[in-house]
């Protein structure tokens, strides 16, 4: 097949690209742990138990609205009925957020579908048509999901509160497991707020800041977020990953919570 | 202080050609650009290369270095290890004419597909007003030198040639934001970048941003804002009831779409 | 707006053509402008505007040229930061910076319709700096009285081609791109009036002939010629040898600019502009000792405007009103040759240039907002970070005063339908340009050329100059004698590069920033050697795309205008601006009256060389310059 950089007009040179560099080093890794992230989250998803131990409840399951365990579900039960994990009813937001998110697509795009591996790469498929086309004009919608993801976050913020508490739900209390949410909470504000559809309708669509002070000075703090956007991808995909793990491992027994007071 | 440096030079035109390996004196604070001229001036006097100011602010010099986009003005010797061989070729994206230059009036036949800036008039002393915070996005994406490193690396339009006629490439997009952005413009060019620039191709895997030798965030501040104010205009049903019912900012008043 | 000659692209002209050695294209245009900077741009834009088909044709890609180098701004009295400015006073700055040789009608008229080209630029998409009030802002230059310069950041230059480039664009005039212009033709039958020009695309080597009344030249200046220049390669006094081939005259050109900022370290960017408005800005010159040397350079001309203490100068950024201007802000040629001598007696720095300090008297964040280009420029190419040190600079070439004579109402030279504008075009600026006029003098005289020639073009009808059959086939025949040398002479001769680079060598060594009577004339006799080695230079390969028998064609320019620079300075036994005599160090009353003009002699191998009286300016313009107005300057008499 003779296009793209083998064209008969491009510059006759065999090798599809002359980088020297570990350039499949980044999409390799992308590679690795998205996949390692998909393959765990999806077993915990569907496993439907083990995501409660009190006061903590896992950020995959939170809020639990289907037939949940005792004491984890703080909004009610409206899906009762649903005969799969509890999971599966909420994750569906923050996976499309992420799916649609503006990062996260370099990253996938580049890491499973190879367009391209790398910058100055040749990709390997003949055809690309981007996102003009469904599914992937679907990727318009990320603010929607943006909209969901902040609902979410603020029940996960709820989630941390509670987890000042003990297994009694005493209040004033605090353990490892607090403290791991916490840190994951604070992840998942930075990459929720830090989000490029955020930026936008906080002030981005703006033409005029001097007639919208206020939105200009949001747009300005937003916009110092959204140069970190990719990192807080990351960390916040380690941390909900690592809380979840956590409370498994209390859940299931395997580990003793540490107390901090 | 001056050593002897290898290169692999690119010597060829349309209809063929191969790295040819030259070995020239170069010395300390010098760029790849320097070398080359200097195998120009003592080894071949017809290798042709496209330069300009040696400054990096005309974005003449483009080509891929060890396979990276890259202005040979700006790509210093001490970047690379003296005993490693440097491989210069032309841009892989655009039909090459002779050694290190291309045909690059796909970006000249992009540039006239775009409406220009329509202002209103002046006010009545005769000036204009607008503020330091609502030109200073515009202003990042004027620092464009046109080097065309964003259109030579865009895969879009590198790894498919069928694309070029649908595609206007990240330059095109800065453009665009550019004047969506303007204070002043009185066109609303939104469902012309969808449509007939192609934003809808692009795919977000920021190489443009990557090479950019002004450092123009292009992805993050042209691009996907430009993408989402062509939701704002063609996908949000929320935005399109508020429009209905007169549930709207005012900010985009006056434009008419082209 | 497929070309009816052929169907190359008509904005790149990109188009490979099957038979690249042999065949001409030809084209019929009313205007073809030379040149695609700020000047040509203009020209062009005021062409079309005026209803001429045009064209504009150019050895680079177009916005490329090297208006792009521009840093400072563009002077214009808008009056946006100091109500008080007006075209008076900014003309007043003009000529006394030119030490008042320039021609009085040119620095009138700039003054006077500068606001409103800047003005324009902005219609067309130009985003300025803003001042509080939203007006464009306007920033101190050295020489001017007022902060005057619109500005971007410090890549004004950039702004304002792109700006021309996409108004161009819009408007669908043709470019023809990488495509030099080696002769403009003449209908030696119709008064030796201009019948069209010729050249050849630089990426086939095939030849184009433009059939037009009306050619502009816009080629910029002859830095190259300078081994130590700002200058792009283009910068091979393309439009001043045109012209004086055609039998135009150029006058002033003994004036040639050093800025007295140039990077001076590493090697391989010596002479890279470092833009006035770091000094502008608050950055100050320092030597080797840490000295603030400019304080002992301050001449009489300038003493009642420049602050003698730090103090003064110092608070004069802030309080522009009751303090005087730092020396720091003289105009370039007093700063070139003050930073020339504090080397020179051997106060320098490790890379024999001086230090200009501004990260001791700026925040890094200001530094990096005003000066962005500058902090990049630095940091990429010399690893120097200029908000925690020092720079080092040194003078280097930058801008020729001098160039085509030309009428200062329509730009047009002695040879009719032949204009001139920009850096190539002569006497606006005298002896010494200030800061951010040249990019103001593009734009009002690009606007007037273009207008002036498309009137000329319309007012012949259909009786139009005819390109003569000979010419064509002499023009051929000379732009490829490189290649035709190489076949006869078997020793084979030198190669371009060679020869250039001892020329660049010569030129900076005896025709630089200080002269002097033995020096010039030594320099005279190696550029009738470099003539001499020139004619046997040999070219290698063939004419596609081929640097080496370009730059052999450039080489003849730069020879000519080479010789037209040392010939001038060898006569003007004085100092004044531009052209420093170590022979003759103070400016003379007699020299004070004339401009020096140079034509091609008779047989077109050398220079000739006569004087001519200053054009004699309006009573009512000479009273800016009276003791009694404004500030009383000492030497005033020298404008009489």
């Amino acid at each position: 097949m003779t296009t793209g950089v083998h064209g008969p007009t491009r510059a006759a040179i065999d090798e599809k690209t002359l980088r020297q560099d570990r350039w499949w080093l980044p999409p390799l890794t992308t590679f690795v742990v998205f996949s390692a992230f998909v393959v765990y989250a999806t077993v915990r998803a569907f496993m439907g138990s083990d995501y409660y131990a009190s006061p903590y409840l896992s950020p995959f399951y939170s809020p639990c609205l289907g037939d949940c365990v005792e004491g984890a579900s703080d909004f009610g039960q409206p899906f009762r009925a649903w005969p799969l994990s509890a999971a599966l009813l909420i994750l569906i937001f923050p996976l499309g957020f992420r799916m649609t998110c503006y990062y996260y697509r370099k990253a996938y795009y580049r890491a499973f579908w190879l367009s391209p591996p790398a910058c100055a790469v040749a990709e390997p498929k003949t055809k690309y048509t981007g996102e003009t086309r469904f599914p992937l004009l679907i990727q318009n919608v990320h603010r929607y999901f943006w909209y969901a993801a902040v609902l979410v976050g603020l029940v996960l913020s709820f989630d941390v509160v509670l987890a000042f508490r003990n297994e009694e739900h005493e209040w004033g209390h605090m353990g490892l497991g607090t403290l791991l949410m916490l840190i994951n909470v604070v992840f998942i504000w930075l990459y929720t707020l830090s989000c490029h559809s955020c930026r936008h309708t906080v002030g981005g669509r703006l033409r005029h800041y001097s007639k919208h002070p206020v939105r200009y000075k949001l747009w300005t703090w937003v916009s110092r977020l959204n140069t970190d956007h990719g990192r807080y991808a990351w960390y916040s995909l380690f941390s909900v990953a690592l809380v979840d793990l956590y409370i498994f491992l209390i859940a299931n027994g395997t580990i003793e919570d540490v107390r901090f007071f | 202080m001056g050593y002897q440096l290898k290169m692999r030079v690119w010597r060829g035109d349309e209809s063929g050609g191969d790295l040819g390996d030259y070995t020239v004196e170069v010395s300390e604070g010098e760029v790849v650009l320097d070398a080359l001229h200097r195998v120009q001036a003592t080894q071949a006097g017809d290798l042709a290369i496209r330069w300009n100011c040696k400054a990096g602010k005309c974005g003449s010099c483009s080509a891929e270095i060890n396979g990276r986009p890259r202005l040979l003005c700006m790509s210093r010797l001490s970047d690379f290890e003296e005993d490693e061989t440097i491989t210069v070729t032309p841009l892989r994206t655009f039909p090459v004419i002779r050694d290190l230059v291309t045909d690059v009036s796909f970006n000249y036949e992009k540039a006239r597909e775009l409406p220009s800036f329509a202002p209103p008039p002046r006010d009545a002393d005769n000036k204009r007003r607008m503020a330091q915070v609502d030109v200073e996005r515009g202003q990042e994406f004027r620092k464009c030198i046109e080097c065309f490193l964003c259109q030579n690396v865009c895969h879009v339009v590198r790894d498919h040639e069928e694309n070029k006629p649908a595609f206007s490439g990240p330059r095109f997009f800065l453009r665009y934001a550019e004047l969506d952005m303007h204070p002043l413009d009185t066109h609303d060019r939104r469902e012309l970048a969808q449509g007939a620039a192609g934003l809808g191709m692009c795919n977000i895997t920021k190489c443009c941003t990557e090479v950019c030798p002004e450092g123009i965030k292009i992805t993050d501040n042209a691009i996907i804002p430009m993408k989402e104010r062509v939701v704002d205009r063609k996908y949000d049903p929320l935005v399109w009831l508020g429009n209905k019912i007169g549930l709207r900012t005012k900010d985009n008043d006056g434009r008419t779409e082209v | 707006m497929t070309n009816p000659v052929n169907d190359r692209h008509p904005m790149t002209g990109n188009e490979m053509s099957g038979d690249a050695a042999g065949g001409m294209e030809r084209h019929r245009y009313d205007v073809v402008v030379v040149g695609a900077g700020g000047a040509g741009l203009r020209a062009a834009i005021a062409a079309h505007d005026a209803g001429a088909r045009t064209a504009i044709v150019c050895k680079s890609l177009l916005g490329k040229a090297h208006t792009v180098m521009a840093e400072g701004g563009i002077a214009a009295a808008m009056g946006n930061r100091w109500p008080e400015d007006n075209w008076e006073v900014h003309f007043r700055d003009t000529m006394r910076g030119g030490k008042m040789l320039n021609n009085w009608r040119m620095a009138q008229l700039h003054a006077q319709e500068a606001p409103e080209r800047v003005m324009e630029l902005e219609d067309w998409g130009a985003l300025f700096d803003r001042t509080d009030d939203g007006l464009i802002s306007q920033r101190d230059f050295g020489g001017h009285k007022y902060a005057r310069l619109a500005h971007v950041g410090d890549r004004t230059g950039l702004e304002m081609i792109r700006t021309l480039q996409q108004r161009a664009v819009s408007l669908g005039i043709d470019v023809f791109m990488e495509c030099t212009v080696t002769d403009v033709m003449l209908d030696q039958g119709d008064g030796g009036k201009v019948s069209g020009a010729f050249g050849y695309w630089r990426e086939t080597g095939r030849f184009v002939l433009f059939e037009t009344p009306s050619v502009i030249l816009a080629t910029g200046g002859i830095g190259k010629s300078f081994k130590v220049t700002s200058n792009s390669w283009e910068y091979t006094g393309d439009g001043h040898a045109l012209a004086m081939r055609a039998g135009a005259s150029l006058i002033n050109m003994e004036f040639v600019q050093f800025h007295p900022t140039g990077m001076v370290w590493p090697p391989s960017v010596k002479g890279l502009l470092v833009t006035e408005s770091v000094r502008g800005d608050g950055g100050v010159l320092k030597n080797a000792e840490g000295q603030r040397f400019m304080f002992d350079y301050i001449p009489e001309y300038f003493k009642s405007e420049t602050a003698d203490t730090v103090e003064e100068a110092d608070a004069w950024y802030d309080d522009k009103k009751s303090n005087r201007r730092p020396p720091e802000l003289l105009p370039r040629d007093e700063v070139a040759r003050a930073i020339n001598s504090e080397i020179k007696a051997g106060r320098g720095t490790p890379h024999g240039g001086i230090y200009l300090d501004i990260a001791s008297r700026r925040s890094p964040e200001f530094i990096r907002k005003r000066l962005p280009s500058m902090y990049h420029q630095f940091k990429e190419l010399a690893d120097v970070d200029i908000t925690a040190e020092p720079m080092e600079i040194g003078p280097t070439c930058h801008y020729v005063m001098g160039g085509v004579e030309v009428d200062a109402d329509t730009q047009q030279s002695a040879v009719t339908g032949l204009y001139a504008v920009g850096e190539c075009s002569g006497g606006m600026h005298g002896s010494n340009r200030l800061g951010g006029n040249s990019l103001g003098d593009l734009l009002v005289f690009g606007k007037r050329a273009g207008e002036a020639a498309t009137a000329y073009t319309a007012s012949l009808g259909e009786d139009r100059p005819k390109v003569d059959e000979a010419d064509v086939k002499a023009a051929e025949r000379s732009a490829l004698a490189p290649f035709e040398v190489s076949d006869s002479l078997a020793q084979g001769g030198e190669n371009p590069y060679t020869i250039q680079s001892d020329l660049q060598q010569s030129m900076n060594d005896l025709v630089g920033i200080i002269r002097t009577a033995p020096e010039l004339e030594r320099s005279l006799s190696e550029i009738e050697a470099f003539k001499v080695r020139a004619a046997s230079m040999k070219v290698e390969g063939h004419r596609q795309y081929n640097p080496g028998w370009h730059l052999a064609l450039d080489l003849r320019n730069m020879l000519v205008v080479s010789e037209a620079i040392a010939k001038a300075a060898l006569a003007r036994e004085e100092s004044r601006g531009g052209h420093t005599r170590d022979d003759f160090p103070g400016p003379s009353e007699e020299w004070a009256t004339k401009n020096l003009v140079v034509d091609l002699n008779a047989d077109g191998t050398g220079i000739d060389l006569h004087e001519k009286p200053l054009p004699e300016m309006p009573d009512e313009l000479k009273k800016y310059f009276e003791p009694a107005a404004a500030e009383p300057p000492a030497e005033s008499k020298e404008g009489k």
